[in-house]
């Protein structure tokens, strides 16, 4: 399926939030995750369904003031 | 010392870590600083690239507490969200709260700010509010369940110092028992200084150490400019006064007219 992460067009063949993490390379990665807008906490990215069109947000520690 | 929720911090400089030249150069500015605590955000992160994990090292390898921001946040959706993957990914329910109304001055949007810190604050969140020196908006604030205020010095970046002395002294008078720490717009440590002096109990600081010629030697000036600051408060300045008072006793001066 096609779907958004961190702006970008994706095709993964992953289903759930958890393993496409792991198919994009954030594999062990700390990062904080939003799916269509709303926070999924790591411990439920494995039951979070991806669909076709699904926005994905990934974001990590940044510089900041 | 200096107490901000339930942390005890020695050092009265809050330090953010945007913009410095190099990695390097931020660790050794934050030890020249003293600072105990550190600003930091959260951004997209590339999977090939991972750049986010890198500066995480680098955080957690300074031993500070850190301070996530929600910086570029617009509305209170937005800024809820990210503090809720600020506290997973740093593991701290400190949040600098940025609910940014005005991209030129990058003013607060202080009616979604209360909104936001209502929210946050009821989920255990403790709060740092990034707001005007407006007393009504302290006080929803405050009601809203924050324990510390930011007040801005002066725009975000503009390096102005303090731009309405009187607002933030009538804040700092209207509650003098509320950990205040002025952020933004801080440019030089005579701005710092001025802000401890005037009984802040803090100061937070960016731009000014991160863009200075040299990061490390402006670290360690502003400091010293807190620490002065905060001795001065302390033994109490004089009252300023509109005539000269002599300062050499007229008493015994000899006649030699």
């Amino acid at each position: 399926m096609r779907i958004l992460v961190n702006g970008a067009s994706r095709e993964i063949r992953a289903a759930d939030l958890c393993a496409a993490l792991e198919e994009l390379g954030y594999g062990g990665a700390v990062v904080a995750t939003a799916l269509n807008g709303e926070f999924v906490p790591a411990a439920e990215r494995g039951a979070a369904r991806l669909a076709d069109g699904d926005r994905v947000e990934v974001l990590a520690p940044m510089q900041g003031g | 010392m200096l107490r901000l929720y339930d942390a005890e911090l020695r050092s009265r400089l809050l330090l953010g870590t945007a913009r410095y030249p190099s990695p390097s150069i931020l660790t050794e500015a934050v030890k020249a600083s003293g600072a105990q605590a550190v600003t930091v955000s959260l951004r997209r992160e590339s999977g090939g690239e991972r750049a986010g994990q890198g500066f995480w090292s680098i955080i957690r390898d300074l031993g500070v507490r850190v301070l996530p921001n929600t910086a570029g946040c617009h509305s209170v959706k937005e800024a809820v969200t990210t503090a809720h993957m600020g506290r997973e990914v740093f593991g701290t329910s400190w949040v600098k709260l940025e609910v940014i109304g005005e991209d030129e001055t990058l003013q607060p949007d202080v009616f979604g700010l209360v909104e936001a810190a209502r929210v946050l604050c009821q989920e255990g969140f403790e709060v740092f509010p990034y707001t005007t020196e407006d007393l009504i908006v302290a006080e929803r604030l405050l009601e809203a369940g924050c324990r510390v205020l930011m007040p801005w010095g002066s725009p975000i970046g503009s390096g102005r110092g303090l731009n309405n002395l009187f607002g933030l002294k009538a804040l700092r008078a209207r509650f003098p028992d509320v950990p205040m720490v002025v952020d933004a717009g801080i440019g030089v440590p005579s701005h710092a200084a001025q802000a401890v002096e005037l009984g802040f109990d803090a100061v937070l600081i960016n731009t000014a150490v991160s863009q200075a010629r040299d990061p490390v030697g402006m670290a360690g000036a502003f400091a010293q400019a807190v620490a002065a600051g905060r001795a001065a408060y302390e033994a109490g300045p004089m009252e300023p006064r509109d005539l000269a008072v002599p300062s050499t006793p007229v008493i015994g001066k000899a006649f030699l007219g």
